[in-house]
């Protein structure tokens, strides 16, 4: 079989996977799975930015919760039915990643990941600040009224199960197209050497800028999904541990390959559903899991598949 | 016609002058060497010609457009092409995407395939185009970073010592391949190898302590006093 | 309260914060100066230094000064030895490389504090002051009978506050003493200068980092065994003085000592007058955007003079 043939067998067969489990699972992974194909969509957008082009963002939550309070509020203040809320979150994600992206591409490094980590941290603050519209930690409820598209309800399971497959299928596909078009091969080389791409006649700048204006607009989709399918939005979905989450999953899954958000995402979800019926510190397990990881396995689950077995995994 | 020329160029790093006005006019189809001790100011020249470094004062003019605002990549795309001194190859990709990479930004789709395929032909890497960049040997790498200089078809091809670390049947193939070039694309070649220089090189220019110490061609420089008293250390 | 003495009674309140948070930053920006490690983890060091205070001071027993002096002591060697430990086996495996560190630190962070909350639990627990004498303080007016002195209603401040700003002056004083006068000061600010040169020199630059991790650790617990009679030990108390030990840093230039000084100085005074104006919440998101665009636009901080 030739690799392009495989790497569609692969991953189309995962898609065929999850439509079929949707009939066999028990109502609690049939939920579960929702969630993390949502949060797995966040992740392919974290990883185009730092497991493609190299730069590694402590403020992806900032995006995360744009698409989901541009979605909320707009539904919530707006009186916006579902699609054009859906709109409005994307769109703002992809302002705020673009404002961002632009002040925070004029540093490098480590300074990178200090800047994104205060402005998403003065975006968190933000959201606290205007309780009086975003009801703060507390958050607010996006009624099941509100929550039907073109007469489909939302909030039913099934629904809501298709409508997350859907989402992280257009997001699986845009990921393999994208790092398998020259650009994202020039994304590729960046991360691997970025003075050399620059004399090869590439703006590395402009490379850079429309990366994470994608990746934030991706992760901003799933963030307005995850409050539109499972009817909340709060405050939390855009502390630290929102930006720490991505990191930690496609870390954990193999940054740099398509596959790896959606297993790190799924191992990582289990393993605090897990351990959260033993402990409150559930976030032990993420600090433990973020510290092996860096130390062992800095290639993650599907990095570590593919130097030693598939070698042609995207 | 004059492709590439420098006016006054000069750079200085916190107090120290690594390039002092140094003009240079090379016409189009030329192979000029550029040559002189360690120390002497030729890869700071190469990067204010190519823009990696800023000068701190004087002129560049490429085709015919002072150029010496724009930043690198412009000028890349403007028809130079730039291979480093240290191999600077992309360890982890393949070989031929490395050429391909560097095709990409100057030829048109169609073409890029062929042209790598090419461009690998020429410097003798066709057979170990999967292999990744960093398993191959040392000398590979620095025939990649030809390729990879070659494949964006320049109009000015500036080599920052190519042959350090070839083998000699290597050196063989890189002067064939220069003299092959000759005529077509001008060469800005820093060179240690005294050998290559003067069997490949039309005109030399020689660097000492950043200025311009001497230039003639090959045999103009063999004979000069100067050069050899600064340089070639038998005068 | 008239605007004059409310500004006294802000400054004298704002002092405290400044000489805490110098010692927290100075941890630190020395652990950046030295070893190019950004230490997420530093405020859960401050944290740890806080509950280790209250472990003590509720063992011990008897009069309060006894456990807060045992506290002293205790909290920061212990602390030191954690980063130590933390720096062996952590951060020497990846080599001290600047962003794989930074993930190991979060993942330190995460460990620490939840590692506390299964312990400590969740819980506000305060540490009894050793001293704490109330001191009144004058002002003049001019009234009616001419210029007076009257003593305003909540214009004053306490024994043990002057005497935390004493005790952070001097553990300044003696570290920028261990940095200018000593042999190991000498050792860092070469490791510093050039790690490489370093070590050809012979110096154990391996060592050195270890030391410098453990002592950057543990000024940020000395600061909280400092503050924690005024404020309480608590788990997630570590989120703060991280924030603002990063702006203070970032402003002062990152890794140059005086400057971080400097800056905690203003940031900790201007704190007290900045809360005047602004709710809390309003005057964080002006610190963290002004962190952010520092390092955009002027990274070698607001006080620095070289590039970093």
């Amino acid at each position: 079989m030739s690799a392009r043939a495989k790497i569609i067998a692969l991953h189309g067969g995962l898609l065929v996977l999850l439509f079929v489990l949707q009939f066999i699972l028990p109502a609690y992974h049939h939920g579960n799975l929702a969630r993390i194909m949502v949060l797995a969509s966040y992740a392919v957008g974290y990883n185009i930015l730092f497991g493609y082009t190299g730069l590694l963002s402590l403020g992806h939550a900032l995006f995360f919760a744009a698409g989901m309070y541009g979605m909320g509020l707009g539904i919530q203040h707006l009186g916006l039915t579902v699609a054009p809320a859906m709109l409005a979150g994307v769109i703002a994600g992809a302002v705020v990643s673009g404002a961002l992206a632009l002040l925070a591409l004029r540093t490098a490094g480590v300074a990178f990941m200090i800047v994104t980590l205060m402005f998403a941290q003065a975006g968190y603050l933000t959201v606290l600040y205007f309780g009086e519209y975003t009801r703060g930690d507390e958050g607010f409820v996006i009624q099941q009224a509100q929550r039907m598209l073109w007469g489909i309800d939302l909030s039913d399971p099934t629904n809501r199960y298709f409508a997350a497959l859907m989402l992280f299928a257009l997001c699986l596909i845009v990921s393999l197209w994208l790092v398998r078009h020259p650009f994202g091969k020039t994304l590729i080389a960046i991360r691997e050497n970025e003075e050399r791409v620059r004399m090869l006649g590439y703006n590395i700048y402009t490379h850079k800028l429309i990366a994470m204006v994608v990746s934030g607009t991706i992760s901003a989709t799933a963030g307005a999904a995850y409050g539109l399918l499972f009817g909340y939005a709060g405050a939390s979905f855009a502390s630290v541990q929102y930006s720490i989450f991505p990191l930690l999953w496609v870390l954990l899954g193999g940054a740099g390959t398509v596959l790896g958000p959606f297993i790190g995402t799924l191992f990582m979800f289990y393993l605090i559903d897990l351990s959260s019926g033993i402990t409150t510190a559930y976030m032990l397990i993420a600090g433990v899991v973020l510290v092996l990881l860096t130390l062992f396995a800095p290639q993650g689950l599907a990095g570590e598949l593919r130097n030693r077995i598939w070698r042609w995994l995207p | 016609m004059t492709i590439l020329s420098t006016q006054e160029l000069s750079r200085h790093f916190d107090g120290l002058q690594a390039v002092r006005n140094v003009s240079l006019g090379i016409p189009a189809g030329q192979v000029r060497a550029l040559i002189g001790p360690n120390g002497a100011g030729k890869t700071t020249l190469v990067g204010m010609i190519s823009g990696r470094i800023p000068p701190s004062s004087g002129r560049v003019h490429f085709d015919g457009a002072d150029i010496t605002a724009l930043p690198a990549h412009v000028r890349i795309r403007r028809g130079m092409a730039y291979t480093f001194q240290i191999t600077s190859v992309f360890e982890r990709l393949p070989a031929q995407e490395n050429v391909t990479l560097a095709a990409r930004r100057h030829l048109k789709a169609p073409e890029v395939d062929s042209a790598t395929l090419e461009a690998l032909e020429r410097v003798g890497l066709l057979e170990l185009r999967d292999q990744e960049a960093g398993d191959l040997a040392y000398g590979h790498q620095r025939l990649l970073e030809i390729a990879m200089g070659l494949v964006q078809r320049p109009r000015l091809l500036i080599l920052d010592e190519p042959t350090q670390g070839l083998t000699d049947s290597e050196i063989a193939g890189f002067k064939k391949l220069v003299r092959e070039l000759a005529g077509k694309t001008t060469i800005l070649l820093i060179e240690h190898n005294m050998n290559v220089v003067m069997e490949v090189a039309d005109q030399v220019t020689v660097l000492n302590f950043g200025e311009v110490l001497a230039e003639g061609t090959p045999d103009d420089i063999r004979a000069d006093r100067a050069v050899q008293a600064a340089y070639l250390g038998t005068g | 309260m008239e605007l004059g003495p409310y500004l006294i009674l802000a400054s004298l309140e704002g002092a405290v914060t400044a000489a805490v948070l110098a010692l927290t930053a100075v941890g630190l920006s020395l652990v950046f100066g030295v070893m190019r490690v950004v230490n997420i983890a530093h405020g859960e060091f401050f944290m740890l230094g806080a509950v280790i205070a209250w472990w003590v001071a509720h063992i011990t027993g008897g009069h309060p000064a006894i456990g807060f002096a045992l506290a002293l002591i205790v909290a920061p060697v212990l602390v030191g030895v954690i980063a130590v430990a933390a720096d062996m086996t952590i951060l020497k495996r990846l080599d001290y490389d600047p962003e794989r560190t930074i993930v190991a630190t979060i993942g330190l962070l995460y460990i620490i504090q939840q590692l506390t909350l299964m312990t400590y639990g969740p819980e506000a627990r305060p540490v009894e002051a050793p001293f704490n004498t109330r001191l009144a303080i004058p002002w003049f007016k001019n009234g009616e009978d001419g210029w007076q002195m009257i003593w305003p209603w909540g214009l004053g401040t306490t024994s043990y506050k002057l005497a935390v700003i004493g005790a952070a002056v001097t553990v300044l004083l003696g570290v920028w003493a261990l940095m200018k006068r000593t042999r190991i000061g000498l050792v860092m600010r070469a490791t510093q200068a050039d790690r490489e040169m370093a070590l050809a020199f012979g110096i154990p630059v391996e060592r050195v980092y270890a030391m410098v991790f453990g002592l950057g650790a543990a000024l940020a617990a000395l600061a909280a065994v400092l503050i924690v009679p005024i404020q309480q030990a608590h788990y997630l108390m570590g989120g703060d003085p991280l924030l603002l030990s990063f702006i203070v840093v970032i402003i002062g230039g990152l890794g140059s000592l005086p400057g971080t000084v400097l800056a905690a100085v203003l940031i900790g005074l201007s704190d007290g007058i900045i809360s005047v104006f602004f709710s809390p919440t309003l005057a964080k998101i002006l610190a963290t955007l002004l962190v952010g665009l520092v390092l955009v636009f002027r990274p070698q901080g607001l006080l620095g003079k070289r590039g970093v």
